[in-house]
């Protein structure tokens, strides 16, 4: 079966109405998934033990709403007993002896793990063709990208392999691949998610995220996932509300702030026309929209690949070759060891960020590079937080173009960053921030981007909801899927 | 802009190699790279304080409580060479680093 | 060419805590290998760091007792590094804010009185161990990854091997009167490291920096710095220039040996740790430990002498461990004598260690056994000779003294209402030794004494049976 048409509300009641059991769904679930592999590459690896799980789920009996159904995880988010490669080489045969605080929540909710999708190696990229196991491809148009770095989640929902899928957001590796892709994405507040048995990419950036075809299944997995862990000294201790039940899509009275920066000059016109019309649909829904400016933008993507790429070489450093992962032969020391490891396991994008970290943090350059950027993060931020004193959301494109073909990009690491300028500001500041399927240019998804205040998290659920129950985007089948039944 | 050595240097730190048309490459690369985010040197930020973490929490300890969490064959199991129940390497030179 | 000499030293002291400093892993010194890990001891991806309370305390109350300042806002940083035994490639450790900064210790040498400047103590995480094989081979044990260190980084204040070795005595006897730390070389729970310069008398600049490591003893690091004082001078004297290198001391040739010379300064990339929010210190926290912290060495002596009246030298000998002088202290609370419990612990305690090299806690003594047994020899219920008997008893077996020696029957008899008819018949029945006492044959008196234990089977308390026996006989 397909979920092109199902949320996870109405997959709970045909489960607790015994019209299906949890087996059936997976199994079918895993059937699609196989079907689709071959023109999606959404995933790095399937679930053999799906089947089993949801019998067990089945013997206990259907419980909360995630109970019994298939979700899709991210491949840098670990699953103890299923490898785990960051889409690397150099993590090609890791298999984690534990799990990601998110995976063992999702297990306790009862939702059944699908399989790990495909991303950028080690997250860092905007389309999955850093991938070791090669690139995902867009569901609307297959020849272009999904987007990344959690292209393989975006693909996976979009195609309707599974109803919703755990990403991963640094720079924008949630929206991006969203707005691609036709889907809503959420990047939550930093620390509202456990970061526990995920991946490091940049530490003070990185948060857990949902994609889904609807708003409503995301708000009903991030209750799921969100909360405070003792594992993580940065999770947040603030409770965390049922953002499902919870969900409001009256705007009346919501103020809305559109920098006018955000309205690049290089940005898509057609994609711009689709935003703009978003625009209008909420003032049509009761919401102030005003203009405002977020000057330092201009200094975003300077500040963020200083210190994304910072944290990242330094989270990298454990891939040696010593304890685990890919290592090197015929080496004569540990010296070669570590070296050899890394520069065989390692693809060309990583090196180039942990490169470029290494070298931000070296002794002569620390105080004009990391510490510059630093300080001015504290400056962007200051001005975020300043805009949303008075608005209740920010809100923008999610991307500067729509799916881009592969191939076009790879050579131009610069135009590829580029990428990242209006999904980056969130992650600077913090903040959590969404993509909500707008429409479409020229066939090929949009998608309007939405922040929030810290942990106010349900006001994007409930903007985003009201704009899907107006343009009922998910009511469009990607191009790719349309005459396949 | 950044140089062959520097590239060199920085290559060595990260423990990472390069075939010498790459090195060239990367050279252009990071420059251009490091030119943009040299940008930053145009913002005024005297007096502004860095920031290098984020999140809502702050002075989190743990309780002392010697617990094991894995057992020593869950460790080793990832581990590419063992031997006695010790991670095997290639020799180890000598000692460049200490606490 | 006269030269001085600039000494300063870093050292670093594990802490006693349950678990690890950034992971909940079991700290055990000795272990099988890998057995204390976990996936954050393995620098499994994924895996965050947490802080241990206990730790940290155990900081703050090192740096207490050394005088220092607590900085109340800190933060973790990663120092970068790439070494098998390092297996996040980094080490947490407090670069930009330590823990702890401006204490001191004082120092005595050769009656001459000095203070010892701290720099900064900062709270760290151990590195594993490496062990070398022949045959191309090396092994790597993360046991000890991640355990709890102190490192107490000295001021340049020391002038002589001399001073630095007495600064290292004293730093080890602070540390261990705290409790925070074992503080013993052999295990490596403290480890210490060097640097020293020599610049010609009266120069205003310091020389070149010498590092020396590996010192597995504070002797080896005397004999080390007095070698490398020697080897520096004579390069100069020579016309040389000192190299900026790390060195370390041969034990066996007892001569100093180049480990590899520094090109430039190592960049370890610090930054802050972004897996760790700041920290901020509560004063009263700090205040709580102040108040709670144990009493130092020095403070007992004085208390030793002037309210227990314990002689100074012997006070001093009690102060030199923590063991000791738990040990004394509990004795006395125990209600024994406190010259007595010193007496003791000074003459056969120290006697038996030495013999059977063995630590005071290594052995079944317990302070309330040595207090009962005392309390035995003063009260006259054994006699000295049986006491001895008696330690060598408890200190081997635990026994408890009382029950002890009244199972083996030797408790003293010590009541006259018993001792006296027995002296009476004894003298009815030696007319001889009368007469002989009388006539001024003092023999005569160690015979009669002879006779009576010879009756009692030694057990008659002697100063009793002498004070019965001179009565008699001048009554006689
Ligand atoms: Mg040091
Ligand atoms: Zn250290």
């Amino acid at each position: 079966m397909n979920y092109l048409n199902e949320t996870i509300d109405s997959l709970h009641e045909k489960l607790a109405n015994k019209e299906i059991t949890s087996k059936d769904l997976t199994q079918d679930t895993l059937k699609t998934i196989n079907d689709s592999e071959d023109t999606y590459n959404a995933f790095v690896t399937v679930n053999k033990d799906a089947v089993k799980d949801a019998e067990k789920v089945d013997a206990d009996g259907i419980k909360g709403s995630l109970s019994g159904i298939p979700i899709a995880i991210k491949d840098n988010i670990l699953t103890d007993g299923l490898l785990t490669t960051a889409s690397s080489k150099i993590l090609s045969n890791f298999m984690p002896v534990y799990s990601a605080t998110v995976v063992e929540k999702l297990k306790a909710a009862g939702a059944i793990n699908a399989g790990k999708t495909n991303l950028d190696e080690f997250a860092m990229g905007s389309s999955t063709e850093t991938s070791y196991y090669g690139t995902s491809h867009n569901a609307w148009d297959t020849t272009k990208v999904p987007g990344g770095s959690s292209g393989g989640s975006a693909a996976a929902v979009a195609n309707g392999d599974v109803v919703a899928a755990l990403g991963t957001d640094t720079g924008g590796s949630i929206r991006q691949p969203s707005a691609f892709n036709g889907i809503f994405g959420i990047k939550p507040t930093y620390g509202r998610v456990s970061r526990w048995g995920v991946i490091a990419f940049a530490s003070s950036l990185d948060q857990v995220g949902v994609m889904s075809k609807r708003v409503e299944d995301s708000a009903t997995v991030l209750s799921t996932i969100a909360g405070h862990d003792d594992h993580d000294s940065t999770s947040s201790n603030k409770e965390v509300p049922d953002y499902r039940a919870n969900l409001n899509k009256d705007m009346t009275g919501i103020k809305i702030a559109v920098p006018k920066e955000f309205w690049h000059e290089g940005t898509n016109p057609e994609l711009l026309k689709q935003i703009d019309a978003t625009i209008e649909t909420y003032k049509k829904l009761g919401a102030t929209v005003e203009e405002v400016s977020l000057p330092t933008l201009k200094h975003a993507v300077e500040v963020y690949y200083v210190i994304a790429s910072s944290e990242a070489s330094s989270n990298l450093q454990r891939y040696d070759g010593v304890r685990y992962g890919f290592r090197a032969k015929d080496v004569k020391n540990i010296k070669e060891l570590f070296v050899n490891s890394r520069s065989e396991g390692f693809g060309d994008e990583v090196k180039r960020r942990i490169m470029l970290g290494t070298f931000a943090l070296s002794a002569g350059a620390y105080d004009a590079y990391f510490k510059k950027a630093a300080e001015v993060r504290t400056l962007f931020i200051n001005e975020m937080s300043a805009v949303l004193d008075k608005y209740d959301l920010i809100a923008g494109p999610s991307t500067t173009t729509t799916a881009f073909g592969i191939g076009d990009k790879i050579d131009d690491p610069l135009a590829m960053y580029m990428n990242d300028i209006l999904t980056i500001p969130a992650n600077l500041a913090g903040l959590p921030a969404a993509s909500v399927p707008a429409g479409l240019a020229d066939g090929m998804p949009v998608g309007l981007q939405l922040i929030a205040k810290p942990f106010d998290e349900q006001t994007i659920f409930n903007a985003a909801y009201a704009l899907q129950e107006e343009n009922k985007f998910y009511e469009k089948i990607p191009t790719s899927l349309k005459g396949e039944d | 802009m950044i140089s062959k050595d520097e590239i060199l240097h920085v290559a060595e730190l990260a423990n990472l190699k390069f075939k010498e048309d790459e090195v060239d490459s990367f050279v252009d690369q990071l420059g251009r790279i490091v030119e943009m985010e040299g940008n930053l040197s145009s913002v005024d930020t005297t007096g502004v304080e860095p920031t290098y973490n984020m999140g809502d929490t702050s002075t989190v300890f743990r309780a002392d409580e010697g617990i094991h969490t894995q057992t020593r064959e869950q460790m080793l199991e990832n581990v590419p060479e063992v031997e006695d129940n010790l991670i095997k390497v290639p020799t180890i030179v000598a000692k460049e680093e200490d606490e | 060419m006269n030269f001085e000499t600039t000494i300063g030293l870093e050292v670093h002291v594990e802490l006693k805590t349950k678990s690890k400093m950034f992971s909940p892993s079991p700290v055990a010194y000795g272990a099988e290998s890998n057995v204390n890990t976990n996936v954050i001891d393995f620098g499994f991806p994924g895996v965050l760091p947490s802080v241990n309370k206990e730790g940290y305390r155990l900081g703050v109350m090192v740096a207490l007792a050394l005088n220092a300042q607590i900085e109340e806002h800190t933060h973790f940083d990663r120092k970068n590094y790439f070494y098998p035994d390092n297996p996040k490639a980094y080490q947490l450790t407090q670069h930009e804010k330590p823990l702890a900064h401006d204490g001191y210790i004082e120092i005595e040498v050769d009656g001459k009185k000095s203070k010892v400047g701290i720099e900064e103590l900062h709270v760290e995480e151990d590195a594993g161990k490496n062990t070398h094989g022949n045959s191309g081979y090396s092994y790597v044990d993360l046991n000890r990854q991640g355990t709890p260190l102190i490192e107490i980084v000295s001021k340049a204040d020391m002038h002589s091997p001399e001073e630095a070795y007495a600064y290292l005595e004293k730093l080890r006897q602070i540390v261990q009167f705290t409790g925070a730390s074992d503080v013993k070389m052999e295990e490596g729970s403290m480890r210490v490291d060097t640097n020293i310069s020599i610049s010609p008398a009266g120069s205003d600049t310091y020389g070149t920096k010498v590092e020396l490591k590996n010192l597995n003893s504070f002797n080896f690091v005397r004999l080390g710095l007095a070698y490398e004082e020697k080897r520096q001078a004579a390069i100069i004297k020579n016309g040389g220039t000192i190299g900026q290198e790390t060195r370390r001391f041969d034990e066996k040739s007892g001569e100093t040996v180049l480990m590899r010379v520094k090109s430039g300064a190592d960049d370890y990339r610090y930054f802050p740790e972004p897996d760790l929010p700041k920290f901020s210190i509560d004063p009263s926290w700090i205040k709580q430990i102040k108040d709670e912290l144990p009493e130092p060495a020095h403070e007992r002596r004085v208390r030793y002498i002037n309210e227990l009246g314990i002689p100074e030298y012997d006070a001093g000998v009690l102060t030199d461990t923590k063991e000791m002088s738990d040990f004394f202290d509990a004795t006395v609370d125990f209600g024994a004598n406190p010259k007595l419990v010193s007496n003791w612990l000074m003459g056969e305690v120290n006697g038996y260690l030495n013999e059977k090299k063995l630590g005071l806690l290594e052995t079944k003594l317990t302070p309330e056994n040595l207090a009962t047994m005392i309390k035995l020899i003063s009260d006259g219920t054994i006699s000295s000779k049986i006491a001895k008997k008696v330690f060598q008893e408890t200190i081997s077996n635990g026994t408890e003294p009382e029950g002890w020696v009244k199972e083996k029957g030797l408790v003293q008899e010590s009541d006259p209402a018993v001792l006296k008819p027995m002296i009476m018949d004894i003298l009815d029945n030696n007319q001889q030794s009368i007469d002989d006492f009388k006539n001024g044959k003092d023999r005569a008196v160690g015979f009669l004494i002879g006779q009576i234990m010879k009756q009692t089977h030694g057990q008659a308390n002697p100063k009793v049976v002498n004070k019965i026996l001179m009565e008699e006989l001048n009554s006689r």
